[in-house]
């Protein structure tokens, strides 16, 4: 088996997958029901994307494996998606400042992935671009509307924004596996991308009347496998009924 | 005055009977309206608390496939309830005013949903019974008279067939799997048998309002038959499922070519009406808490579009003085 593209087919999938996730906690809990169905909404396109990337990567294993048995069997420590997908809901600033930030480079990269040399790549990318814009088009218009709203809605999304756009580095600290990717032509170079993506949130953030945090980075390596520990109990709801009920089809 | 109105009653209600449709701008009795907004409000109120039970499974739904059933599931109830609130919005009510009515206890929604979801086999359940109950007080709704209500129900219809189909597919693959598996399902069913019988409401002899609604059209059938009709679409399906109805009298009547069924704990019923079912409290609280939470976003949002507006404003007039 193609161990790098399989890894590969993880980072992309398990962002949708924990982002989804987070999304998919709010449901029925909206501040109304239009954002109710909206972040909903996401959340469906986000796991949609997650079986497209798990059900190639079953196919391309060596050993027995299933969209789900990579979704819900991992440990911990195998989950490839970055740190800021994981970060708590919070409060709907929160939710809406990591949408924005995770949207924002999410449609950078499938934009590249359109072009991948990996056919089924570009496949996923070409199908899942429409979603990612309109993703990033919500998220931003709610953005404007929380930073340019009230004063309440203001510091709500300033604070968010300080708390969660550091972990935006992450995107750009490129894995070994994502430097082999970028070589052969199956992925993009991230760093390309980096300009691009901070100075299009940059412009909205902007917009928003928000302001860019002081600290910028920290340190973040989710993508070899070093979580927050909130992906652990993410991941004891996630996988409760797979752990408990070992072997079954549902 | 008084030979007026009397007029205007006897003119409507024939056009009732002839099949015509009310429309929101037509005349109608204050009665028809009032009936109206708590009718259509309280079955809006039902999608959205009905949200609650199934959404608490989303998080630890046991495949990909399954997630994606009961998000989207979940997510057609809210449209649902979207759809009903602007249905009921047309007789001059707001949607404010109906959460409200809603937050502070006034307006009822399906008992139903006070019960807890305890295991994957409830989500399963669910879909198979309280969306088929639902089908089948909705089917009725659909030839109702005023002519909003009518529409939103035979939309909503076509995705709760969809709802009742996937959850009975739930239920099929349990029974179909381990024993476990099986044994899930049978509890889901005990636990919800009962109450979706519930779901059609009081006895006929203790149901009040019955005639005025039958002459409107908003029930066709009484409460007794839409309960005995569900029973008997229902009970072969768990035949076929081989599960066992928690019902020991329940058994195939030739003579009346119904089901007959052993008697509903009204007594439970009332109680949970009252607000004192298992999860009254904190189904209600679920919906404050969203709302309360909600509320500075929503105030973001008025405050923004005010904003964007006056900024339009002060920019044409800007135009036509240059
Ligand atoms: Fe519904
Ligand atoms: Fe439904």
């Amino acid at each position: 088996m193609d161990n790098s593209l399989y890894q590969y087919l993880l980072i992309l999938g398990d962002n949708s997958m924990i982002l989804g996730h987070r999304l998919s906690e709010l449901c029925g809990h909206g501040p109304t029901l239009e954002t109710d169905i909206a972040l909903t909404n996401i959340s469906l396109d986000l796991f949609g994307q997650v079986r497209s990337y798990f059900q190639y990567a079953a196919k391309i294993a060596d050993s027995e494996q299933t969209e789900d048995s990579i979704a819900f069997l991992r440990t911990e420590r195998k989950y490839r998606n970055v740190l800021l997908v994981e970060q708590e809901n919070v409060d709907f600033a929160h939710v809406i400042v990591r949408q924005f930030l995770f949207d924002g480079f999410h449609k950078l990269l499938l934009e590249q992935l359109m072009q991948s040399k990996d056919e089924t790549i570009s496949a996923i990318a070409h199908k899942s671009i429409k979603e990612s814009k309109y993703h990033y088009r919500f998220s931003g218009d709610w953005l404007k509307r929380l930073g340019d709203g009230t004063e309440v809605s203001h510091k709500k999304a300033q604070d968010a924004l300080n708390k969660l756009y550091p972990f935006t580095n992450e995107f750009f600290l490129e894995s070994d596996i994502e430097k082999e990717m970028s070589a052969k032509g199956i992925g993009p170079n991230l760093n390309i991308l980096k300009e691009t993506y901070y100075s299009n949130i940059h412009q909205i953030i902007a917009e928003a009347n928000l302001t860019l945090p002081i600290e910028k980075q920290r340190v973040a390596k989710g993508k070899l496998g070093y979580h927050t520990e909130n992906l652990g109990y993410i991941l004891a709801e996630l996988q409760y009924m797979q752990r408990t009920y070992p072997n079954m089809q549902w | 005055m008084k030979n007026n109105i009397h007029d205007l009653e006897e003119k409507f209600q024939a056009r009732i009977d002839a099949g015509e449709k009310i429309e929101p701008k037509d005349w109608m009795p204050e009665k028809y309206r009032k009936t109206h907004i708590r009718q259509i409000s309280q079955h809006a109120h039902s999608e959205i608390v009905g949200m609650l039970p199934e959404g608490n499974w989303i998080t630890r739904a046991p495949s990909l496939r399954r997630k994606l059933g009961l998000l989207a599931k979940v997510q057609d109830e809210a449209g649902h309830g979207l759809y009903l609130y602007s249905a009921a919005e047309t007789l001059g009510i707001s949607r404010d005013q109906m959460f409200d009515q809603l937050h502070t206890g006034k307006a009822k929604y399906s008992s139903i949903f006070n019960y807890p979801t305890l295991s994957w086999a409830d989500i399963g359940a669910i879909g198979w019974l309280v969306d088929g109950a639902a089908i089948i007080n909705q089917v009725m709704l659909t030839r109702t008279s005023f002519g909003p209500y009518a529409r939103a129900m035979v939309r909503i219809c076509k995705e709760e067939s969809f709802h009742q189909r996937q959850g009975y597919e739930i239920m099929l693959g349990l029974c179909r799997g381990t024993e476990e598996q099986k044994e899930m399902a049978q509890d889901a069913l005990n636990r919800f048998w009962w109450p979706s019988l519930m779901m059609f409401g009081p006895k006929d002899e203790d149901s009040p309002n019955t005639e005025q609604s039958v002459k409107w059209k908003i029930k066709r059938k009484t409460n007794d038959e839409l309960r005995q009709e569900f029973i008997d679409i229902t009970v072969p399906q768990a035949d076929f499922l081989g599960l066992k109805m928690p019902d020991p009298d329940l058994k195939w009547n030739e003579e009346r070519g119904h089901y007959d069924f052993g008697e509903i704990d009204w007594d439970e019923f009332w109680q949970v009406v009252k607000g004192n079912g298992p999860c009254n409290k904190e189904r209600l609280k679920a919906r404050t808490d969203a709302w309360d939470e909600g509320a500075w976003v929503r105030d973001a949002a008025n405050a923004y579009a005010e904003k964007q507006s006056l900024k339009k404003q002060s920019e044409n007039n800007k135009k036509i003085a240059s």
